[in-house]
């Protein structure tokens, strides 16, 4: 099970996409995880062959714990170094577990941690899923979760019979047979065709599935921000820089750049944001990469995490891939697409866990200034405040001007105030220039 | 198209977006952004939707002509019998 950010202890395999004998490469999603705070794709980090699935759908298991075997394929590439962890020391030709990471050291004060990995010895797989898998979207299968509904009662009408999101809702709709009692109150009355029931006989399959309900999905978000957050407080030596940024150039530069676009090409200013930053940590190379084991690991990659809240409460940081390489319409793209499945409570294991240092932008509707929590064991923080028109005094004149309150947190054991402060002066210095960016 | 067809492409577009709210509740009157607490990628969203279901495109400048329900849906409205 692997560490999906800094405040994951525990997670549920809601779903295999793979089986025994399938070959797997680097990066494909093989099963999707609930955990606290989202449901996460899980990229593989390993080419070969899936062995055996050790871990069953349903099942809910510490951060640490072997899901499943592979058997390294020889073509197989080094696994990625891990931001949370350090690489296992093994012999290499012979079977990988999957996301066998060591978590990070667990904060002193918390919870036991997990059972150490090695100990679990290696189970048969549950009794064999794949003659009647289900084809869900991870998004219906959230929906699902939230409205308690039982899968193996669903008939699907998307493609090849695959369940989708309507399914889902025309089944909570549906009175109690389809409905887990508890749940039958909760129902619609109003019912639209109910699928024919028989229908329901060719899925025999009937995985126990975790049952979230947003309320817990809520407070169990809750519970996962307070560790992280109070892990960061406790460990990190955080020290806070601030600056004001003139905005009088990208802004307009901005919108006569808009004016071009047709309305679904239009760039929000935070991509100029994320750019500046990205662009400014190959030049304070302290501040992007990971606190880990009493060393600052630098990251060659800059991944940025955006801070991204929800609607219902609560906050996810998942991270945009090397920003420094991307045009700002890739970038655009990007975050809304990010947007979208955060929203949507679907996101990719890789987004979750490798930010290499985080942005946060409180909007437009909120405050001038943030002093960001350093989400562990990330090093920096950058806080972008809203826009606000404010006299400004440049080349002996006054006048008014857009303007950008721009925070960073940093984290004293990595750097010191004085690159912190070079690292905001080339933000600043970044954001003069739109046009380059 | 008359006010009341580009009213409820408006509601229901914000709704798309704020699912959690109930747009009979929103007060045309009032900035809607702070009722409904809409960010600036909720704002680029609703801004192409309304563009899909009407086809009038709405400039960054002319948000601040929008920002209640009242004030969208005539906006829409001239740029809609215009075209």
């Amino acid at each position: 099970m692997p560490m999906l950010g800094a405040d994951m202890e525990v997670g549920t395999i809601i779903q295999w996409l793979v089986k025994p004998g399938d070959a797997i490469k680097r990066g494909d999603i093989i099963a999707v995880v609930d955990t606290e705070k989202a449901t996460i794709e899980v990229e593989v980090f390993q080419t070969g062959i899936i062995e055996a699935l050790i871990v069953g759908e349903g099942e809910k298991v510490p951060v640490g714990t072997v899901l499943a075997r592979i058997a390294a394929g020889e073509a197989a590439p080094p696994p990625r170094p891990a931001p949370a962890a350090p690489k296992p020391a093994a012999a290499p030709p012979k079977p990988v577990a999957v996301a066998a990471r060591p978590a990070p050291p667990p904060p002193r004060v918390a919870a036991p941690p997990p059972p150490p990995v090695a100990l679990r010895p290696p189970v048969p797989p549950p009794k064999a899923a794949p003659p009647g898998r289900l084809r869900i979207s991870p998004l219906a299968m959230r929906v699902a979760i939230d409205l308690q509904v039982d899968l193996s009662k669903v008939k699907g009408t998307g493609p090849s019979g695959a369940i989708t999101r309507a399914d889902i809702e025309r089944a909570a709709a549906r009175p109690a047979e389809a409905v887990a009692p508890a749940e039958a109150a909760r129902a619609v009355p109003e019912v639209a065709a109910p699928a024919p029931l028989a229908a329901v006989a060719e899925a025999p399959k009937a995985v126990p599935r975790p049952t979230i309900s947003p309320a817990d999905r809520q407070a169990s978000m809750r519970r996962a921000i307070a560790a992280a957050m109070a892990r960061s407080k406790r460990e990190i030596p955080h020290y806070y820089l601030g600056t004001t940024v003139d905005m009088s150039r990208a802004l307009p530069w901005l919108q006569a750049e808009n004016l071009k676009r047709p309305v679904d090409k239009r760039l929000l200013y935070s991509v100029l944001l994320l750019k500046a930053v990205a662009l400014a940590v190959r030049q304070v190379p302290e501040m992007n990469g990971f606190w880990i084991e009493g060393a600052f690991k630098p990251s060659e990659a800059v991944h940025v995490g955006i801070a991204i809240s929800l609607r219902q409460g609560g906050l996810i940081a998942p991270a945009i891939h090397d920003v420094d390489g991307k045009s700002l319409d890739d970038l655009m793209v990007n975050l809304r697409d990010l947007v979208k499945r955060v929203r949507a409570g679907v996101l990719r294991s890789s987004e979750i866990a490798d930010a290499t240092i985080t942005v946060t932008s409180l909007g437009e509707q909120g405050v001038e200034s943030v002093f960001g929590i350093i989400y562990p064991p990330q090093v920096a923080l950058v806080g972008f405040g809203k826009v606000v028109e404010r006299p400004w005094a440049a080349n002996g004149m006054i006048g008014v001007r857009p303007v950008i309150n721009t925070s960073l947190a940093a984290d004293h054991r990595a750097s010191d105030g004085h690159r912190g402060g070079l690292f905001l002066a080339a933000i600043d210095r970044l954001l003069q220039e739109p046009e380059k960016l | 198209m008359n006010n009341d067809d580009i009213k409820a492409i408006v509601l229901r577009e914000i709704g798309n977006i704020a699912p959690e709210i109930d747009p009979a509740q929103i007060d045309p009157a009032i900035n809607f952004r702070q009722q409904v607490d809409l960010d600036s990628m909720d704002i680029l969203n609703l801004m192409i939707a309304i563009n899909t279901a009407t086809g009038v495109e709405i400039p960054e400048a002319d948000y601040p002509k929008i920002d209640t329900i009242d004030k969208c849906v005539a906006y829409v409205a001239s740029r809609v019998s215009a075209a």
